[in-house]
C-alpha cells in the first residue's frame, strides 16, 4: 500500500487535539450525552461527540463496545434513555428513523439487506426520495409519475455503473454475492442523495479481492463531498482510509484522532488486547485465570446439557 | 357413474359465486401477503364487515342497498385501522394474532342474542339484495353453455348469472387495480416492504402508513368478496364466516401463486373446481356403492381432508404455485 496521501480532509483535521470529545472546526454532527441502557447493562454512554463535515470517521472499538447501538441511535433505528444532537442545525433525538434519512443522514447496515426478491435496478430505484408514484393514488396513474420515475431510472443506472453492478442490473439482488450486496446498499443509500452517510462495518463478510474495490468506493463518497462515519474494528483497514477515528470501549468513547496518534494510544492498545497483554502474567493470576475459564465451562455444561444434540440438528 | 354431470357441476361451481367470493378475498390476501408481507389470518373479517353493512344497512337501518354497498368500503378500512394501528409497529407475529382474534369476535358479537334486534343473532339476516336483483337485465330462467362438442358445461339461473357479470366484473378490477398499483413506485415500496422493512426505513420511507394502506386496500377488495358472499346468498349467518374460510382464501392464493396479479383469481377457480370434483365424484361412488368404508354424510370430511393434505403437498413440492416464479416465491418453506 501506498502512503496516505494528505487530502484536504486530512489537512482540516491536523489542528484538532486528540482527545476524546474534541472540537472540530465544521462539525456537522453533534451528539451530547447519549445514554442507551439494556436492563442492567449501559450500552452506550457518550459524553461528547463531533464529526467534521467531509471526512471519513471511523468508530473502531472490540466487540461489545456500543459502536452499532450508537449508529441505531443516531440514525432513529433505537431510541435513548437520554441524550440529544444534531445534525445539520436539526435537532434529531426522538425524529424516526425514516426523517433521520430524508434530513440527508443515510445508514447502512451490518448485515446487508438487500432486498432478495426485487431486481438490482429496483434496488437502487427504491432509494430516491420524492417520488410521486410513491403515493397510492397518484401511482394508479401512469403519466403522472413516468418522466420522474426515467430521471430516477437514469440516476440509477449511473450508480450501478459507477459500483460496477450494471451487468446484473435485472437479476434478482438474492443472486448478488456478499461483496456485491455491499456495494448495492451503498449505491442505494446514494440514491437519497445524504448529506452524510453511515456505513455499519462495510467490509464485514466481504471476498478479501474485494475489500480494495470497496474502500476506493468509501473513499470516492468523500470525493463528491459528502461526510462518511463507519463502523469497523479491523485496525488495519481503518487506517488506510480513515481522516479520523474514534474509539469505543464499554459504550464510551475513550481516545480521538488520527490513525496515526490511534496506532500509537496506549489506552486504545489495552482496550483491544487487554491491560495485560504485553506484561507476563504471574504465576498466580494463570492459575486464577484457568479455574475461571473452568468453572465457566463447568457452569455451562450445568445449564444446557442437551446442548450437544441441539448442535447436531 | 355420470361424468357428464359431475364435470358439469365442477366447472358451474368453479365459475360461479362462491369461486368469486374466494377470489376477491385471496387478492386481498394477495395484497397483504403475498405483496407487502404481512400475515392476515383474519382476512374473515374484512368479508363479514362487507356481508353485515349490507345485511345490516338495509334490513335494520332501512338504507339503499347501493348506498350499504359503498359503506361497505368504508367500513372495511375502518376495521383495517382498528387492526392495523396497535399491530402494524411490532412484528409480524402480532398482525397475525390480532387478525385471527378479530374475525372470531366479529362473528361471536355478530351471533350473540343480546344484539338479535339489530343482527339478527345466530339466524342472520335475510332478503336484503332484492335491488339488486331487481336490476337483472336476464331473462328468468336456466341457462346451459356446453363445451362444443360435448354435454359438459356450464349452468346457472338468471340471477346466478346477474351475480356472476357483476362479480367477475369485480375481480377483474381488483386485478387492474392491484396491477396498476404493484407495477408502480407505490408496489415497489410495498413488495420492498416485504423484504425487510427496516431497509426500507433507512432510505426515508414512511413503512408504517406503506402497512396500512395495504392492509386497508386488501381489506376493502376482501369486504367487497363479502357484499358478495352475502348477495348470492340473500342471507348471512354468523357462523358461516368462521376462520375455515381464511383458510379457503389462503389455499385458493398458495395454490395459484402469491405475488401474481392473476394467481389468486386462478387460484379460486381451480380450487373450487378440484374440490368439487373430489366431493361429486365420492357422492356418486358412495351412492352407487363403489366405495362401502363410506357414508354419504362423510364425504364432506374426506373432501377437507384432501383439502388440507393438498395444501401440504402444495407446499412443499410447489410453493410458488401454478403461476409463480420459484426464484421470487413469497412462500419459502424450504431454507
Amino acid at each position: 500500500m501506498s502512503a496516505v496521501e494528505p487530502t484536504s480532509a486530512s489537512v482540516a483535521m491536523r489542528d484538532v487535539e486528540p482527545v476524546p470529545g474534541a472540537r472540530k472546526p465544521d462539525p456537522i454532527l453533534v451528539a451530547e450525552d447519549i445514554r442507551r441502557r439494556f436492563g442492567g447493562l449501559t450500552a452506550v454512554d457518550v459524553d461528547h461527540l463531533e464529526v467534521q463535515r467531509g471526512v471519513i470517521t471511523a468508530l473502531i472499538g472490540p466487540n461489545g463496545a456500543g459502536k452499532t447501538t450508537f449508529f441505531n441511535l443516531l440514525t432513529g433505528f433505537d431510541k435513548p434513555d437520554s441524550g440529544r444532537w444534531t445534525f445539520d442545525g436539526t435537532d434529531l433525538m426522538g425524529v424516526p428513523a425514516h426523517k433521520v434519512a430524508r434530513h440527508g443522514m443515510v445508514r447502512t447496515f451490518q448485515l446487508t439487506k438487500s432486498l432478495a426478491r426485487l431486481s438490482v435496478l429496483e434496488n437502487v430505484k427504491l432509494g430516491a426520495t420524492g417520488q410521486r408514484g410513491e403515493r397510492m393514488f397518484v401511482s394508479l396513474v401512469k403519466p403522472l409519475w413516468k418522466a420522474q420515475e426515467a430521471e430516477i431510472e437514469r440516476r440509477a443506472e449511473e450508480l450501478l455503473v459507477r459500483f460496477k453492478l450494471d451487468h446484473m442490473r435485472d437479476e434478482l439482488a438474492s443472486s448478488l454475492s456478499g461483496g456485491q450486496r455491499k456495494l448495492l446498499e451503498m449505491a442505494r443509500a446514494l440514491m437519497v442523495e445524504p448529506a452524510m452517510v453511515m456505513l455499519d462495518e462495510p467490509m464485514a463478510g466481504v471476498n478479501p479481492a474485494l475489500t480494495q474495490s470497496l474502500l476506493g468506493h468509501v473513499k470516492g463518497l468523500r470525493e463528491m463531498g459528502m461526510t462518511v462515519m463507519f463502523v469497523e474494528h479491523d485496525m488495519d483497514v481503518v487506517h488506510d482510509i480513515s481522516d479520523w477515528v474514534v474509539v469505543m470501549g464499554e459504550g464510551r468513547i475513550i481516545a480521538e484522532g488520527t490513525p496515526d496518534q490511534i496506532s500509537a494510544n496506549q489506552a486504545v492498545i489495552d482496550a483491544y488486547l487487554g491491560a495485560h497483554h504485553d506484561a507476563p502474567l504471574t504465576v498466580e493470576e494463570e492459575r486464577a485465570q484457568l479455574a475461571e475459564a473452568e468453572a465457566a465451562i463447568e457452569a455451562e455444561d450445568a445449564r444446557d446439557p442437551e446442548r450437544e444434540e441441539g448442535d447436531d440438528a | 357413474m355420470d361424468w357428464q354431470q359431475i364435470l358439469t357441476v365442477a366447472l358451474t361451481t368453479a365459475f360461479g359465486p362462491t369461486a368469486i367470493v374466494f377470489a376477491l378475498a385471496a387478492i386481498g390476501l394477495n395484497v397483504h401477503f403475498g405483496y407487502t408481507g404481512l400475515v392476515n389470518f383474519g382476512q374473515v373479517a374484512f368479508l363479514a364487515v362487507g356481508a353485515y353493512t349490507v345485511a345490516m344497512g338495509v334490513v335494520t337501518y332501512g338504507l339503499s342497498f347501493w348506498l350499504c354497498v359503498f359503506l361497505a368500503l368504508v367500513t372495511g378500512s375502518i376495521l383495517a385501522l382498528l387492526l392495523g394501528a396497535p399491530t402494524l409497529r411490532l412484528r409480524a407475529d402480532y398482525l397475525a394474532i390480532v387478525t385471527i382474534a378479530a374475525g372470531e369476535i366479529i362473528r361471536l358479537v355478530l351471533r350473540a342474542a343480546r344484539f338479535r334486534e339489530s343482527t339478527g343473532g345466530a339466524a342472520g339476516i335475510q332478503n336484503f339484495a332484492g335491488d339488486f336483483y331487481s336490476l337483472n337485465p336476464y331473462s328468468p330462467g336456466r341457462r346451459n353453455y356446453t363445451i362444443p362438442g360435448t354435454d359438459v358445461g356450464l349452468t346457472y339461473s338468471a340471477n346466478d348469472l346477474w351475480l356472476l357479470t357483476v362479480g367477475w366484473a369485480a375481480v377483474a378490477l381488483a386485478c387492474l387495480i392491484v396491477y396498476l398499483l404493484m407495477r408502480s413506485p407505490w408496489g415497489r415500496v410495498i413488495k420492498a416492504i416485504r423484504e425487510d422493512e427496516e431497509a426500507v426505513r433507512s432510505l426515508g420511507k414512511n413503512v408504517y402508513v406503506y402497512k396500512m394502506q395495504s392492509l386497508a386496500l386488501g381489506g376493502v377488495i376482501g369486504a367487497i368478496g363479502g357484499v358478495l358472499f352475502a348477495v348470492a346468498r340473500q342471507s348471512v349467518v354468523p357462523d358461516s364466516l368462521g376462520t375455515l374460510l381464511t383458510f379457503f382464501a389462503y389455499v385458493a392464493l398458495v395454490l395459484g401463486g402469491a405475488a401474481r396479479v392473476l394467481g389468486p383469481v386462478l387460484g379460486a377457480v381451480v380450487f373450487f373446481f378440484l374440490q368439487q370434483l373430489a366431493s361429486s365424484t365420492l357422492r356418486q361412488a358412495v351412492s352407487a356403492g363403489h366405495v362401502d368404508f363410506l357414508v354419504a354424510n362423510e364425504v364432506g370430511i374426506v373432501v377437507q381432508i384432501l383439502v388440507g393434505v393438498g395444501l401440504m403437498a402444495l407446499m412443499i413440492f410447489r410453493p410458488q404455485g401454478i403461476i409463480g416464479d420459484k426464484s421470487e416465491v413469497a412462500v419459502s418453506v424450504r431454507r
